[in-house]
C-alpha cells in the first residue's frame, strides 16, 4: 500500500515537472508547479515530516506560486517560446544518463558512508513529544546560529526588494520631469 | 507503511526531478520559467534531505530543508523584482535579450 501510494505520487510529481517545462503558456507552467509542490508535500507526510509538509504548502504553494502568477500577469508574459525543437533523441539519452548517474552516486554514498549513529528523531519520539517541539528544540539549541543567519537573510531580501521597487518609482518620477 | 519504500526510490525521484529542473533551465528561454525550474531543483534536493532524515532518524535534514525554504523564498522575491526591473528596460522576458549588464 505504501509503495503503491509512493509510485502514484511520484508519477504525479514527475508529470507535473514535465508540465512546467513543456507548457508554452507560463500560467499553465505555474499551475503544474503547484501540483508538483503538493505532490512533494504528500511525500513529506509519508517521510515523517509533517511540519515541513505543511510549511511546503504554505511557503511554496501559498506564497511562491502566487508571486510567480502575479509577476506573469504584471508583465503580460503569458506566452513563452516553442520547445519542440529541443526534443532530440540525443538530449533524451543524455538526460536519462544524468539521472542514472545521480542515482548510482546517491545510493552508493548512502550505502557506504551515511550510516552514522541512529538519531533520536524516530516516529515514536515524534508521537510522544510532537514534531514541532522537536524541530523547534533543535533549531534553538544546536542550530541557533544558522537560524539567526536565515533571519538576517530574510531582512536583506526584504530590504533589497523594497530598494528595487524604490528605484523604479524614482525613475518614473524622473521620466515625468523630463517629459 | 513508510518502510516499505526503500530510500533509493526517493533518491531516484529526487534525481529525476532535479534533472528535469536542470533541463528546463537549459532549454527554456523564458526567465520566469527558468526561475520556476530552479525552485523545482531546490525541491528535489529537499526531498533527498528529508528522505535521509527519515532513514537516519535525525532532525538535521529537516532543519536544512527549513533553511532551504527560507533561501528559496528570498531568491524568488529578489529574482522576480530584478525581472520586473529588467522588463522595464527591455520590454521582454527572454533571457537571451539580457546580455548586457548596462541594460
Amino acid at each position: 500500500m505504501g509503495q503503491a501510494l509512493f509510485f502514484i505520487i511520484a508519477a504525479v510529481s514527475v508529470i507535473a515537472a514535465f508540465g512546467v517545462i513543456f507548457n508554452r503558456n507560463v500560467v499553465h507552467s505555474a499551475l503544474s508547479l503547484l501540483v508538483n509542490f503538493c505532490a512533494l508535500a504528500v511525500l513529506y507526510f509519508m517521510l515523517n515530516a509533517q511540519f515541513l509538509a505543511v510549511a511546503q504548502i504554505l511557503v511554496y504553494a501559498g506564497a511562491i506560486v502566487v508571486l510567480f502568477v502575479f509577476v506573469v500577469m504584471l508583465l503580460g508574459a503569458e506566452l513563452g517560446e516553442k520547445v519542440s525543437s529541443w526534443l532530440t533523441v540525443q538530449n533524451a539519452f543524455l538526460a536519462a544518463l544524468a539521472v542514472v548517474l545521480l542515482t548510482v552516486i546517491g545510493t552508493a554514498v548512502f550505502e557506504h558512508y551515511i550510516h552514522g549513529a541512529a538519531g533520536n528523531f524516530t516516529p515514536e519520539a515524534v508521537q510522544q513529544y510532537g514534531q514541532v517541539q522537536m524541530i523547534g528544540a533543535a533549531l534553538f539549541t544546536d542550530y541557533v546560529v544558522p537560524f539567526q543567519l536565515v533571519a538576517v537573510l530574510l531582512s536583506v531580501g526584504i530590504i533589497g526588494v523594497v530598494w528595487l521597487a524604490q528605484q523604479q518609482k524614482k525613475d518614473q518620477t524622473q521620466g515625468e520631469l523630463n517629459d | 507503511m513508510i518502510d516499505q519504500v526503500p530510500v533509493s526510490y526517493y533518491l531516484l525521484l529526487g534525481a529525476i526531478l532535479f534533472a528535469i529542473g536542470a533541463g528546463g533551465v537549459l532549454i527554456r528561454r523564458n526567465t520566469i520559467v527558468i526561475l520556476m525550474c530552479v525552485e523545482m531543483m531546490m525541491n528535489a534536493v529537499n526531498l533527498t534531505f528529508i528522505a535521509f532524515s527519515r532513514y537516519l532518524d535525525s532532525a538535521t535534514g529537516q532543519i536544512f530543508v527549513f533553511m532551504v525554504m527560507a533561501v528559496a523564498a528570498v531568491e524568488v522575491a529578489i529574482g522576480l523584482a530584478l525581472l520586473v526591473e529588467l522588463n522595464r528596460h527591455k520590454e521582454t522576458v527572454n533571457i537571451d535579450e539580457f546580455n548586457s549588464l548596462k541594460g
